[in-house]
């Protein structure tokens, strides 16, 4: 019994670092309307902030001082990239301002590494806090129990400012209307940036008063942005006692999550997450969005499929693709195989996102569940590599209906947020189920067979599915399915009426999406020779997002041009420098900043202006006038 | 002169919605700007203010040209803005309401406390707790032009202030009004009930499709049923 009681004390102490870093990104979000990837950044430099500090200077008031100041400072940091980058896109689609603050991420984890190196830290336990508590023969961390404390005297600080104080009050004003705060004659300017620095403070907070009970190392942020998403979904994005009941209900999930299901404790979470979605969409505490906002916004052109002319210029820009063998070495065609298969897996995405409005920040789930389906099949049925190819990806289209079904539920930012918390998920499994999966070592040995194994052959093999799956694509775009999903995209309501089902046609096109990756999963297992849990990672599902908003999001094949450019940049990249993840973030936030409508985007719009156009531009505003 | 507006063009988009719009409200005095629904009233209030981001033109507020400046500046000046639409704050009550609203004092133009203002509307007195999405359309109405005087303006946009008002309510409407014209408060009043604008307007503007097309006195409106049968629904 004991054990039970200390264990829930457990998980109420982890409770109270995962509700303050929910709670100030919730708090962010009220107010600005963005989800901040970057939180779980700011938590992860709170810790090696106060790491520093707290070694610098010793004692109680070092100790308490080092956390205290090292939260400052990040939220000082917190202020510039308000001010630097965020102003800029408050009004860019909810997508960009995710894939920005992601970029961001990509480059503080580097960043990290730079400054602390990339081995983990262990730092000062806490003075007065050192000893632990018995409790009926079981032992609790006197800090666990400071910790337990510290979360509702937060709550009830947080409540206070905001029923208490002017400032309180304008932000929740503003996070009911902006506009009309301005026009009360509030610079809303610096209420956002206040909101940030508060935010981006708790969590730098939450990270700093981890140093005693963890280790502080360069993986801290995603680790922490997963559970904080989770909670912020269960909790109802907005809202702070929200956050405060979802985090502890996940802390005491994960503490008791591994003595139910010691392999795979994730699992529990999953369940309850799904649970509570299914009877309120909207979280335990949180208010359905009035007016979700869509992530398209920048229509460049009216979709039409290709004339004969690009129909001829697509087909010979594959015929040129396929001549590659006749004089490129082994190690050229091996990176063409790649970017061809990274075509596939980019283009899935990309349907589901400009086509169906649906960005998934996941989507590496279905590439890797392919990956893994083929492995599966070829190591344990040993069945031959045709059948491996075809019924491998049937995995992923399991996966993906299974996931699928709860993330349509949902639009916008919960989507995205749902979609990376189930990647997450399904990364862990692989992870953590060592049994079946190899966990870390994944499953090896999975070569092609003696017609496929020669690069040029598989090469061959590469763009000649790339170029099918590419095809196929386009043909749904253009197909009556693919004119209900794109009704269903922009006016949900009004398709509704004219008895489209829209979450179902949503649900179908994220099984073909779904599919699809999986399909390039299923073709990289045999590219590589084996399958790790990498392959599931959100930085693979990041870098996705990355090629379709390159190749520009409202286009109908910007994808395969951003596969392709992205890809062989980021080879490139990754063979000359370490920083990679610091360079790849920083063209991130620069696409985001500087090319918002993508590589093709940019093309459409030159050609457009050259032609000389009988109309008027009034595609312009169809998306403001839409819905 | 309060306030002059001249050459105000504004688009939503593509659609040119305002043109060439001019207009004077001068010292203290309650000016009318009648016109049919789409007409572009609400048009007109939202680009003085800032909040149409398409506009061009000249939007002088004594003396100072802040055609450039962002909403919570020009408002921030002492140009209150009450939308049509009244946008409370639901989630907050209406002492908190007043809050957001509230700002330094001014010189020269009028101070009002929460003790003032609850004379004015003493509706809104006796229910300082209360959420403001819990309140009536006439109660929501008063509190709005109740928090845009918290900003001590000198020169308040009322938009459609009587809409959707019982004749009582009205009555209570015109009577505060009066009351803030007399504490020195200038208004510009859009309306498409002429009655109650012949109750506190001096001068008149119609404005139709975007243009003005009337500009006097109520009285010379008076002696053109003309021009108020072709531009005003009755
Ligand atoms: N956000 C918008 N986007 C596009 N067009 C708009 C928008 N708001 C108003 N309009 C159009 O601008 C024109 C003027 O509208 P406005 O709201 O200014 O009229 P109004 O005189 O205030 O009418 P009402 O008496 O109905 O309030 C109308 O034709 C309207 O359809
Ligand atoms: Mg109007």
């Amino acid at each position: 019994m004991a054990f039970y009681v200390v264990q829930f004390l457990t998980g109420l102490a982890s409770a109270a670092s995962l509700f303050l870093v929910a709670s100030g990104l919730s708090i962010i979000f009220g107010v600005t309307r963005i989800v901040n990837f970057a939180h779980g950044a700011f938590y992860m430099l709170g810790a090696y902030v106060a790491f520093t500090l707290t070694e610098r200077f010793s004692g109680a008031i070092g100790f308490w001082g080092g956390v205290v100041a090292a939260a400052l400072i990040v939220a000082a940091l917190g202020v510039l990239v308000e001010m630097v980058l965020l102003r800029r896109i408050y009004h860019a689609p909810e997508l960009f301002q995710l894939l920005a603050t992601f970029g961001l991420t990509l480059m503080v984890e580097d960043l990290v590494v730079l400054i602390w190196g990339p081995s983990d830290l262990l730092g000062r336990r806490a003075p007065g806090f050192k000893g632990a508590v018995d409790f009926f023969g079981q032992n609790v961390p006197s800090y666990d129990l400071f910790l337990i404390g510290l979360g509702p005297v937060v709550l009830g600080a947080l409540w206070l400012i905001f029923q208490r104080t002017r400032w309180g009050v304008l932000v929740r004003a503003a996070t009911q209307d902006r506009d009309m705060v301005a026009a009360l004659g509030v610079n809303q300017k610096w209420l956002f940036t206040s909101v940030f620095a508060l935010g981006v403070f708790l969590a730098a907070v939450g990270g700093a008063l981890q140093i005693p009970r963890d280790a502080v190392h360069h993986a801290m942020d995603l680790r922490i942005i997963v559970d904080v998403f989770v909670v912020v979904v269960i909790g109802g994005l907005g809202s702070i006692i929200g956050a405060f009941v979802a985090a502890v209900l996940v802390s005491e999930l994960n503490a008791f999550g591994i003595l139910i299901f010691p392999k795979i404790s994730i699992i529990l979470l999953f369940l309850v997450m799904a649970a509570v979605l299914i009877v309120r969409p909207w979280g335990l505490f949180g208010k359905p969005e009035v007016t979700a906002r869509r992530t398209p916004g920048l229509t460049v052109n009216p979709w039409r499929p290709l004339s004969s002319k690009g129909r001829l210029a697509a087909v010979t820009a594959l015929l040129l693709a396929a001549t590659l063998p006749l004089f490129a070495g082994n190690y050229a065609l091996t990176v063409g195989s790649e970017i061809a298969i990274f075509v596939i897996f980019a283009a899935s995405l990309h349907f589901m996102m400009s086509v169906g409005g649906l960005a998934s920040f996941g989507h590496a789930a279905y590439f890797g569940l392919g990956a893994y389906g083929v492995a599966f099949l070829a190591k344990m049925a040993g069945l031959p590599m045709i059948t491996c190819l075809l019924l491998g990806p049937a995995l992923a289209l399991a996966g993906a209906a299974l996931f699928g079904f709860f993330a349509v539920q949902l639009s916008g930012v919960y989507f995205a947020m749902l979609t990376l918390a189930f990647a997450q998920i399904v990364w862990s499994i692989a992870f953590q189920w060592v049994e079946v999966t190899g966990g870390d070592n994944g499953i090896l040995g999975v070569w092609p067979e003696k017609w496929a194994a020669s690069p040029s052959h598989f090469y061959w093999l590469a763009i000649g599915v790339a170029a099918l799956a590419v095809a196929v694509l386009r043909n749904i775009v253009f197909s009556p399915f693919g004119y209900a999903l794109r009704a269903t995209r922009d006016s949900p309501r009004r398709s509704d009426a004219i008895g489209i089902d829209g979450k179902l046609i949503q649900w179908t096109a994220f099984v073909i999406a779904g599919t699809f990756a999986g399909i390039a999963g299923a073709l990289f297992a045999y590219l590589k020779g084996s399958v790790f849990p990498d392959s599931l990672g959100i930085s693979l599902s990041v870098d996705a997002l990355v090629m379709v908003l390159l190749g520009g999001v409202e286009t109908v094949s910007g994808a395969v041009v951003g596969a392709i450019v992205y890809k062989a940049l980021s080879i490139f990249l990754v063979s000359q420098t370490d920083l990679s993840k610091l360079i790849l973030g920083g063209v991130i936030v620069l696409v985001v900043i500087a090319l918002p409508k993508g590589i093709v985007g940019v093309l459409e719009t030159i050609r457009q202006r050259r032609r000389p156009r009988p109309e008027p531009p009034l595609l312009a505003s169809r998306i403001g006038t839409a819905e | 002169m309060k306030l002059s507006v001249e050459g105000l063009n504004s688009y939503y988009g593509p659609a040119h919605i305002l043109f060439d719009v001019a207009l004077d409200v001068g010292d203290g005095e309650v000016v009318a700007l009648l016109g049919r629904n789409g007409a572009g009233k609400s048009t007109t209030f939202r680009s003085i203010i800032g909040l149409v981001e398409q506009r061009t033109g000249r939007i002088v507020f004594e003396g100072s040209d802040v055609s450039d400046q962002p909403t919570h500046a020009i408002v921030s000046r002492g140009l209150g803005y009450v939308p049509e639409e009244r946008r409370i704050f639901t989630d907050l009550t209406v002492d908190e309401n007043l809050e957001v609203g509230r700002q330094p004092v001014r010189p020269g133009a009028p101070h009002w406390t929460r003790e003032k203002l609850f004379s004015l509307f003493p509706n809104l007195g006796e229910m300082r707790g209360r959420a403001g999405g819990s309140m009536s359309g006439g109660e929501q109405q008063m509190l709005t032009i109740a928090r845009s005087l918290m900003g001590n303006p000198s020169l308040v946009l009322l938009d459609e202030p009587s809409e959707g008002l019982a004749p009582k309510i009205v009555e209570q409407m015109v009577d505060a009004i009066l009351t803030m014209k007399e504490a020195g408060v200038s208004m510009l009043v859009s309306e498409q009930n002429l009655h109650f604008a012949r109750l506190i307007c001096d001068r008149a503007y119609i404005i139709e499709r975007g243009r003005i097309c009337f500009s006097g006195t109520m009285r010379e409106l008076d002696e053109r049923p003309d021009i108020r049968d072709a531009h005003l629904a009755l």
